[in-house]
């Protein structure tokens, strides 16, 4: 029942997302290939190869830039078919993990920055960053709307072996629900282990995370 | 199938009531991030730079011993009124589309003598290093204070540029799928409490782009629309861009472009 509440949620949003779609040309029209290229060579060209590789798109980045990131339902069921197919587990299977764990992951925003101003010092902890766009926790105020708020994520849907796998699949790879999401895809990218992914699902759906607890 | 509807009923509702509780949250929020700023424009610490611009603008310096004073911004030599907001444009002399930075460090090099290396050694400012740049670009901004944004892009080069921003704009790569639209395409959203303006309006692009160069509180310096961008991608996790690359033309010219018709309120102070 309350799976059935969220995909029709989740319906909705599809249907005013496709409603949105433009007609409109890709970005750069006439121009894309130049701008592609004056792109690459924009870079210093002191930037390591290993950072550079950080500009290449995959397929499903090149569609969604192409359609700026509303593409038509049947480009967007095939982004989400290819993603879906990306999804790796833990190797003992377990997709909960320990909410304290998670909680400290979903606050920290650093991680990953590279260049010669500002970069992360070697050994930064990567976080997932959830409170740059979601409500979690009711205590923490300082949190993005770029997301839907989540919280009372585990109260509203509880945690069933379904909710608990499409917690973990949406956190590996967005796009496997919503072609191009402005979700990261955690998983996909190593950005987040498996494992620190099953923390976060945690902290989400336990009953005992300030998510769900307060 | 009636329990079915009733559920989902009962679920919308209880939807719409969290919604509203939380917009009636983020509007406090939102309040209180509007007094911060009222509170920090009350004495900008960029008119001290921009002070010290006017001197860099009037003294004759390197190798040609001479001033920038007949620097030309697309309004004439020594035209500096309304400049900042005109750009960036076509320039014939160099057939290419140039914003303030790399127009003015042309300047350093063809009035001044400098090499590119020496004009662009301190384009920003370090602890202890000061940034000629920066104070240069924070008068001349200040001198387009009050001045309509004006890109129009109709010289077919700068029609160009401005598509070809557009395309950096919508481009999604690296670790954490990032591109500029993401955070800055819709309206209304913040990221933690920092709002974020939708780039791809009018409302949106003047609000961002009228009051650059800005005083940044949290870097203790003015950045400029170069700094700005560049650390833009410096947070999209992606490689570092070359100072005055035509990439960061190119989306100063889009976001320009969008923003024409604001009026300018620069130099700005932000968080």
């Amino acid at each position: 029942m309350k799976l059935k509440i969220a995909l029709f949620g989740a319906l909705t949003a599809t249907i005013a997302g496709v409603a949105l779609a433009q007609s409109a040309e890709p970005p750069g029209g006439k121009y894309a290939k130049d701008a592609e290229q004056m792109f690459r060579n924009s870079f210093r060209e002191d930037n390591p190869k290993y950072w550079m590789r950080r500009l290449d798109q995959d397929e499903t980045m090149k569609l969604c830039s192409q359609y700026r990131d509303n593409p038509p339902r049947k480009i967007g069921a095939r982004i989400e078919q290819m993603n879906r197919e990306t999804i790796r587990y833990p190797v003992d299977g377990k997709l909960i993990g320990d909410w304290k764990e998670g909680e400290k992951l979903a606050a920290v925003g650093t991680g990953g920055h590279i260049g010669f101003i500002q970069p992360d010092p070697a050994g930064r902890v990567r976080g997932g960053n959830c409170y740059a766009c979601h409500q979690l926790a009711k205590a923490e105020v300082a949190y993005g709307t770029i997301g839907p708020s989540l919280q009372h994520f585990g109260k509203i849907r509880g945690n069933s072996e379904e909710i608990v796998k499409y917690t973990y699949d949406k956190i590996y790879n967005s796009n496997a629900f919503t072609a191009c999401t402005n979700m990261p895809r955690f998983g996909l990218h190593n950005w987040l282990t498996p494992e620190q992914i099953t923390h976060i699902v945690a902290f989400l759906v336990d009953p005992e995370s300030p998510v769900n607890k307060d | 199938m009636r329990r079915n509807l009733t559920c989902r009923l009962v679920g919308a509702a209880l939807l719409a009531f969290a919604a509203g509780q939380a917009l009636a949250q983020d509007a406090k929020v939102a309040d209180e991030l509007a007094k911060y700023r009222e509170a920090l424009a009350d004495g900008n610490p960029a008119d001290l730079l921009e002070v010290r611009g006017e001197g860099l603008w009037r003294e004759k310096r390197g190798p040609k011993n001479a001033s920038l004073e007949q620097c030309d911004f697309g309004l004439g030599p020594g035209k500096l009124e309304g400049a900042y907001a005109q750009l960036p444009r076509y320039f014939k002399d160099t057939g290419r589309v140039m914003d303030v930075e790399s127009r003015l460090v042309h300047c350093m090099m063809s009035l001044q003598g400098f090499t590119f290396e020496q004009a662009t050694k301190n384009w920003y400012s370090k602890p202890g290093t000061e940034s000629d740049i920066e104070a240069l670009v924070t008068f001349i901004g200040a001198k387009s204070n009050g001045v309509k944004i004006n890109v129009p892009a109709t010289h077919p080069e700068e029609a160009k540029m401005a598509k070809m921003g557009e395309y950096i704009f919508y481009r999604r790569s690296g670790p954490q799928d990032f591109s500029c639209a993401i955070c800055h395409g819709q309206e209304g959203k913040r990221i933690r409490l920092q709002e974020l303006g939708n780039l791809t309006t009018q409302a949106g692009a003047g609000e961002a782009m009228k009051t650059w160069p800005s005083y940044r509180v949290s870097q203790g310096t003015v950045w400029t629309m170069q700094r700005r961008l560049i650390d833009c991608m410096r947070q999209a996790r992606w490689p570092e861009p070359k100072y005055l690359s035509d990439s960061v033309i190119a989306l100063e010219t889009f976001l320009q472009k969008t923003a024409s018709g604001t009026v300018m309120e620069t130099p700005g102070i932000k968080r």
